[in-house]
């Protein structure tokens, strides 16, 4: 079966996840405008900055048809997509996409000087993991259908949500692409 | 272990800017305009580079007030200029907390002889360079991220296209090259063989690279970007605009989809006059900002 996974092509780590997800095995396209989301059977939502990734998804028209793709795909959303994933951000009005039953706090480890790699257990996927933090959020606390996937620091980094996956930290910085494996074999079990 | 300062997270800061647009900004009502305009960060500065020129005498790192409220104004990542060479301002701008620091000729140089010995900083720095010998004797002290010189605060485009024309085509030379001649071509340019040698296996630098130094239209930023840049800093070009909110708008929005021209007409249309610019035969030798430092 023939998988095809999407990136978010807006601004970020954009060609760092195509290397990843090319490495699964799967066809990958960039996803800028609307009909690039035909055909998709997963999609990743890069890091990046937020605030300019949802002003783009806004200009774009393509807010309303990501969420109506998320609804019937798998999505992953690394740390700037992490932020546009979750329903609740810490001192903000609004969330964006609002996909994931999770409360997120912005930078919150600290400004640049304060971005770390640091060795993590991921369950299911590792307990190796290099975990690379660029002024990155985290998730200050999760519903009752979330899964947790890993903790630094009491600190939760990455989780699960059904067919929705998020990782505060930068998977696709390293050269381990067991984070973009995990994602593959959720889209495909979902496929099937 | 946590560390803090690899290579690894300084280069993947600039990573995530990657189709982004960088912003001067000398205040925070500035700082607002460019977020919402979507910038990726925004530079604090005294002076955008056209003022810089226009004021003359010793241009110097801003007043830490002026960082400090653009800091405390957004939630992107706050960049500030640093004078080549200059150690301490670099050492001030880090334990301010500025997430980047641009050790840039726009200022007057401190040191005419050595850059920053920027590995020893947690803070990333992101320097100019005009070719492949700069480019790389700046990776080699430990810069993480460059951006094309250009020449700031003209408004003219020709500068910056020709150092990004050139960065490329020198990587392509290069990836072409035998190890055995890549050590006389790394003598030729002054290189960092080590770095060559890196640049020959990935077929590209091992840092993202910017485009800065001219841009004044959102058709300049997309130029750019169809050349290859990871990306566009504008310093004049947007707040000596007639209409610096619109200005920044249309930039993002080129720099985004630089391959969509029927789209960067539509945001091209009515955007007001856009800086004056310089054209480069009227500069002296002493006006060239590109030439304070190799």
């Amino acid at each position: 079966m023939s998988i095809k996974i999407g990136v978010l092509g807006l601004q970020g780590a954009i060609r760092e996840h195509v290397w990843a997800l090319e490495s699964t095995g799967a066809e990958v396209a960039i996803v800028k405008k609307i009909e690039h989301l035909e055909g998709l059977d997963g999609l990743v939502i890069p890091g990046g900055e937020s605030t300019t990734m949802r002003r783009l998804l806004d200009q774009y028209g393509l807010f309303e048809p990501i969420k109506a793709f998320a609804q019937q795909h798998p999505v992953f959303g690394t740390c700037a997509g992490l932020i546009l994933m979750a329903q609740q951000i810490e001192g903000q009005k609004g969330p964006h996409l609002a996909l994931m039953d999770i409360n997120v706090r912005r930078n919150a480890f600290g400004r640049q000087v304060a971005s770390f790699e640091a060795e993590l257990v991921i369950e299911g996927v590792a307990d190796d993991f290099m975990g690379v933090f660029i002024r990155a959020p985290y998730i200050l606390n999760v519903g009752q259908d979330v899964q947790v996937l890993s903790v630094y620091e009491d600190k939760i980094v990455a989780a699960r949500q059904g067919h929705f996956l998020t990782c505060a930290f930068h998977p696709e910085l390293t050269n381990d692409y067991r984070f973009h494996h995990y994602f593959y074999d959720m889209v495909r079990a979902y496929k099937e | 272990m946590a560390q803090v300062g690899t290579d690894r997270v300084k280069r993947g800061m600039a990573e995530m800017q990657k189709g982004g647009v960088i912003m001067d900004v000398v205040n925070a009502e500035q700082a607002k305009i460019a977020e919402d305009a979507g910038a990726v960060a925004v530079m604090a500065l005294e002076r955008v580079p056209a003022d810089i020129r226009a004021a003359g005498g010793v241009a110097r790192m801003a007043d830490p007030r002026i960082v400090e409220e653009v800091m405390n104004a957004v939630s992107i990542p706050v960049m500030a200029k640093a004078r080549i060479g200059h150690i301490v301002e670099a050492r001030v701008l880090e334990a301010m907390g500025v997430d980047y620091i641009d050790e840039s000729e726009v200022l007057t140089p401190a040191d005419d002889r050595f850059h920053i010995d920027k590995k020893a900083f947690t803070v990333p720095f992101v320097c100019g360079c005009r070719d492949i010998g700069e480019a790389t004797r700046r990776i080699g002290e430990g810069a993480s991220m460059l951006r094309t010189k250009g020449e700031p605060g003209t408004g003219n485009i020709v500068e910056a296209v020709n150092h990004l024309r050139l960065v490329q085509s020198q990587i392509r030379k290069i990836t072409s090259l035998s190890d055995d001649e890549l050590m006389t071509e790394a003598k030729e340019h002054g290189a960092p063989y080590e770095i060559l040698l890196q640049i020959k296996k990935e077929g590209r630098l091992p840092v993202v690279n910017f485009a800065a130094g001219g841009v004044a239209t959102p058709a300049d930023a997309a130029l750019m970007m169809a050349l290859g840049a990871d990306g566009v800093f504008v310093g004049s070009g947007i707040f000596k605009s007639d209409n610096p909110s619109k200005f920044a708008k249309a930039i993002v929005e080129a720099t985004t989809h630089y391959e969509d021209y029927a789209l960067i007409g539509e945001l091209s249309k009515g955007l007001g006059t856009a800086m004056k610019g310089l054209e480069m035969s009227t500069l002296s030798a002493s006006d060239r900002m590109q030439d304070r430092s190799k």
